[in-house]
């Protein structure tokens, strides 16, 4: 077993950890964060998307042991600091971007990696960098209007659902 | 998975001498390393993890002209450094995959693996790269030697790619949705010298240089020079295309990256 440390929204998080231990068993069996979701364990669907130092990683798919020292960021730590929904949170809910709920936090972490580099992205970059994101329900066409939405950007002429 | 230690250096020496032990493997990105270990395909007993060493990190321009990248360089860090230089081999990096495979992925671990379907390698042999590792420079052309077979020995890893700058260059990319690696894709190269055209996904001997095509695209460089031309080998045929019909996508390819660039 071989410690562990790194920066898990904002606080530090520390454990012992295999060498095969996944950041995604880490994060869910380790520190209790069950937000990241594991659907295919193949890194298909992306429903394990975190941060890793700002940038979006598949957290099935990447050693806990590579993680060490780093700033990871999942789901939990996305809502503002009153605990209310952030901007892209709370898009998802008003835009009905989400059916089951299994994909949302992958589709949310991307999301967020996306509109820090592309702060308005069109329908088409938005489905583009979605490429990663497996919605078993299908549910699209919300997602992208939700992420367009939190962009800002009108979005009364995306095609309806 | 089978349990591994792990290894993490810093510098490339400390990477060579931890690859010294018995079934070391290095790991760069693990985008096909660690579900390969988790289908147990693999079971090595200590991981040497490439991800720390800053000095394979980079895109920079050398002195003699040619674009020098780090064999740990991430794709979607090829695809943002390498745009000014050689945007096609930029559009290539910011096509593997998808986001965040891209964030993990290398430039190294792509062509130490050498995956019959992978995007680097038709990138590397059709710039005609010269790959770089912690003991040798090798020719991209002695480079690539069948499916998942590199001139690569055992422990070597490449540090650096140098890719000479095409005057023109296009990847046209069949994708395999299911996968997101491509079902045929070809990058041409255009050089004052010539013209260099390198397949992946096609044949069971890996990537390779469609060399008809090249001297077709060298005297008349346009998709109607490859019209007459069809692609031979030992094509791949599996559930989401025969040989023929990947034979067919070589040259429709082809026209398609031609069509783009002239």
């Amino acid at each position: 077993m071989t410690q562990v440390k790194m920066t898990v929204n904002g606080k530090t998080a520390s454990g012992d950890v295999e060498g095969r231990t996944l950041l995604a068993q880490f994060l869910r069996d380790d520190q209790g964060l069950t937000g990241t979701h594991v659907g295919c364990d193949t890194s298909q669907c992306g429903a394990c998307v975190v941060h890793v130092n700002g940038q979006a990683v598949k957290a099935c798919t990447m050693l806990a042991i590579e993680a060490d020292g780093a700033t990871v960021d999942t789901i939990e730590g996305q809502a503002n600091a009153d605990g209310s929904l952030n901007v892209i949170q709370q898009a998802f809910q008003d835009h009905h971007g989400l059916q089951c709920g299994f994909c949302t936090p992958g589709m949310v972490m991307s999301a967020a990696a996306l509109l820090k580099d592309n702060p308005k992205p069109t329908e088409a970059e938005v489905r583009h960098y979605l490429d990663g994101n497996i919605c078993r329900c299908t549910g699209y066409h919300n997602i992208v209007k939700a992420i367009m939405a939190a962009s800002g950007q009108d979005v009364s002429a995306i095609a309806a659902e | 998975m089978y349990n591994f230690d792990v290894e993490r250096p810093t510098s490339i020496a400390d990477a060579v001498q931890a690859m010294s032990k018995e079934e070391a493997q290095p790991i760069s990105g693990g985008q096909t390393l660690i579900p390969t270990l988790k289908a147990r395909l693999a079971a090595p007993s200590v991981l040497v993890s490439l991800t720390g060493i800053e000095e394979m990190k980079g895109v920079c321009m050398s002195d003699d002209g040619r674009l020098c990248i780090g064999g740990g360089t991430t794709h979607s860090a090829v695809a943002a450094e390498a745009a000014a230089h050689y945007p096609g081999l930029a559009s290539v990096a910011a096509r593997i995959g998808d986001p965040a495979v891209r964030n993990r992925g290398t430039i190294g671990g792509s062509l130490a693996n050498n995956d019959p379907s992978a995007c680097y390698p038709a990138a590397a042999l059709g710039s005609g790269a010269t790959i770089v590792t912690n003991s040798r420079e090798i020719a991209a052309d002695d480079y690539f030697l069948g499916m998942f077979t590199t001139a690569l020995e055992e422990g070597e890893i490449v540090t650096e790619v140098k890719f000479p700058i095409p005057q023109a260059s296009h990847y046209e990319k069949f994708i395999q949705p299911a996968s997101r690696f491509p079902l045929v894709a070809v990058f041409v190269a255009k050089f004052s010298d010539g013209v260099r055209v390198a397949v992946t996904g096609a044949s069971n001997d890996g990537v390779f240089r469609w060399t008809e095509a090249e001297e077709a695209l060298s005297a008349n460089f346009s998709a109607d020079a490859v019209a007459g031309l069809k692609a031979e080998g030992d094509m791949i045929s599996d559930l989401h295309g025969t040989a023929e019909y990947r034979a067919h996508l070589v040259g429709v390819m082809t026209k398609r990256a031609v069509a783009a660039i002239a």
